[in-house]
């Protein structure tokens, strides 16, 4: 009983937050551009325009609800919903702190900062879910019946089957050095030897690459493209559904991030100070901060980039996936394999 | 030009490094750029965004806003009800009704008894300030006008001498005061002895 009770607390506290976080990641994103821009930003409603994503949330709610009469209406529905919820279901076994059984304990015994701790498959489950948002995607631009929509959703799924392929592979020499799926070993792994980045350099590059796709994100937001497809598979949405878009790819941006830190930045990792050993609240909520900063970074990194780089054009991104990450990601897979072997005699 | 003219100077392009064909380098500039601005815009005085309410746009001296109708030193129109800036308006937003002047007025014969501008019709094209024999009519600095209905954008003779003295001090009359020294366009222009308004002119100096 005060299992499911704490794991209610738990997912509450995740969406609660992630939600929240949501909202002001479009703040920060809007000053981010911005500044890239040489403007100041939204610095209106509050003070620093703090209170401006509030704001945008009650205009979302309040905007009318459009659904154009020539739409296939239960899939037009469904879609936004399936692309929140794919979004959503993937920080179930993403570790926000240490998880283990030293951990400082309350009444249920040790706390594990994941939802589903324990998970051996944590990394296949990411994979499988993660990939599931592009249904929302695809469906959205069908159901629009709208042949930008429809091109939007085309593009979506031409480039769905070309980063997946070179992202599994571009961890496999990770989950080679470590020899777990779980993300907790893999951090773990990392503590005691050396951050993923330096170990897979290669690997890290084109799991980076992948996950700007895999977020939609510039340089690859090929569904959305704004001046050719005039918004993409969203563009007959309107008020909340089209809200609940924005939510999905947001929070795919958080769980990417996650991922890119936990796998190859060293998770709560910090270079010369020897924390991995240490347990107690202190030490934990210090190992928590030091990932949320991590993760930070690494979206405004994501940011950043989507001011700097311009979009792909679709048979482009298709070419550098099949004819040049492919190859890469699997050479650096015999490679890893054959030195593991080597090393092991 | 042919494609096998000797004198076709045939460029390749330098070949790409192993290093360079993978973007990286061209990837990382581009970052160092955005990078230098976002900083630069996020902590010091990078942005170049103006603050509007609060901090004012001043626009350059030739800037096109608003018409006035200049008054003279006695406080009167200086329009002389010629008709020529309503002719030479190309949106034909410009109506005036001329009447006789009174007997005290010596300098003229007709002044503008109603001098009515649509400023919505207007395109700000400046033409009736250049028509003007008088320097009656000119276009200030004078931008951030809005209304709540059609007709208030309509401006008649007393809204366009107020609009004179609001923007007399900001903007003195192009004409009527001694130019600045060195402004040596405007010297050229007011010493050529040429026709009646510019020896009106120094005769108002």
């Amino acid at each position: 009983m005060l299992e499911i009770i704490g794991l209610l607390i738990k997912i509450g506290l995740v969406v609660g937050i992630t939600q929240g976080a949501v909202a002001y990641l479009i703040l920060v994103e809007r000053k981010i551009a911005a500044f890239a821009q040489d403007r100041i930003g939204p610095n209106r409603v509050g003070p620093l325009g703090l209170l401006q994503p509030i704001v945008d949330g009650v205009k979302m709610f309040l905007k009318e609800d459009v659904t154009p009469s020539y739409v296939n209406k239960p899939i037009f529905i469904l879609a936004p919903f399936l692309s929140i919820i794919a979004a959503m279901i993937g920080f179930a076994v993403i570790p926000f702190g240490p998880v283990g059984p030293n951990n400082p304990s309350l009444a249920m015994g040790p706390v594990q900062f994941q939802i589903a701790p324990g998970i051996d498959i944590g990394l296949l489950y990411i994979f499988a879910v993660g990939s599931l948002s592009v249904y929302g995607v695809i469906l959205a631009g069908y159901a629009s019946n709208n042949k930008y929509s429809f091109l939007g959703g085309l593009r979506s799924s031409a480039q769905l089957i070309s980063y997946e392929i070179p992202m599994g592979m571009s961890i496999l020499g990770m989950i080679l050095l470590v020899g777990s799926l779980d993300l907790n070993a893999v951090v773990e792994w990392q503590n005691r030897h050396v951050w993923g980045i330096l170990a897979q350099p290669l690997g890290f590059l084109i799991f980076l690459i992948c996950a700007f796709a895999e977020t939609n994100r510039l340089p690859f937001d090929l569904p959305e493209s704004e001046q050719e497809l005039v918004g993409g598979f969203h563009t007959e949405y309107s008020s909340m559904k089209f809200g609940m878009f924005f939510l999905g790819e947001y929070l795919h941006v958080i769980t990417v991030s996650y991922l890119v830190v936990i796998l190859f930045l060293g998770g709560w990792d910090l270079p010369f100070v020897p924390l991995g050993e240490q347990s107690g609240w202190l030490f934990t909520l210090v190992k928590m901060g030091v990932l949320l900063a991590k993760v930070l970074l690494m979206i405004v990194f994501v940011m950043w980039i989507r001011w700097t780089l311009p979009r792909f054009r679709y048979d482009r991104l298709m070419e550098l996936a099949w004819k040049r990450m492919i190859p890469l990601a699997i050479a650096n897979t015999i490679v890893t394999a054959t030195v593991l072997q080597l090393l092991r005699g | 030009m042919r494609s096998d003219d000797p004198a076709l100077k045939r460029m390749t392009p330098p070949k790409l490094t192993m290093f360079e064909q993978s973007y990286l380098p061209q990837i990382l500039g581009g970052l160092a750029v955005t990078g230098r601005h976002i900083v630069k815009a996020a902590l010091g005085d990078g942005a170049v965004t103006m603050q509007y309410p609060e901090v004012q746009h001043q626009p350059s001296p030739n800037y096109r806003g608003v018409h006035r109708l200049n008054k003279d030193d006695q406080g009167r129109v200086k329009c002389v009800a010629c008709m020529l800036c309503a002719t030479a308006c190309p949106v034909h937003c410009i109506d005036i009704v001329g009447a006789t002047a009174p007997a005290a007025w010596t300098d003229r014969e007709k002044y503008c008894q109603s001098f009515v501008i649509d400023e919505l019709r207007c395109i700000y094209c400046g033409m009736c300030e250049e028509a003007c024999p008088v320097d009656a009519i000119e276009l200030t600095g004078f931008y951030d006008i809005s209304g709540l209905s059609r007709e208030e954008m309509i401006f008649d003779k007393t809204k366009l001498l107020s609009v004179f003295d609001l923007t007399q001090e900001a903007e003195p009359m192009k004409s009527g005061v001694v130019p600045p020294e060195s402004s040596n366009r405007t010297m050229e222009f007011v010493t050529t002895p040429t026709t009646g308004p510019v020896i009106e002119r120094q005769q108002l100096v």
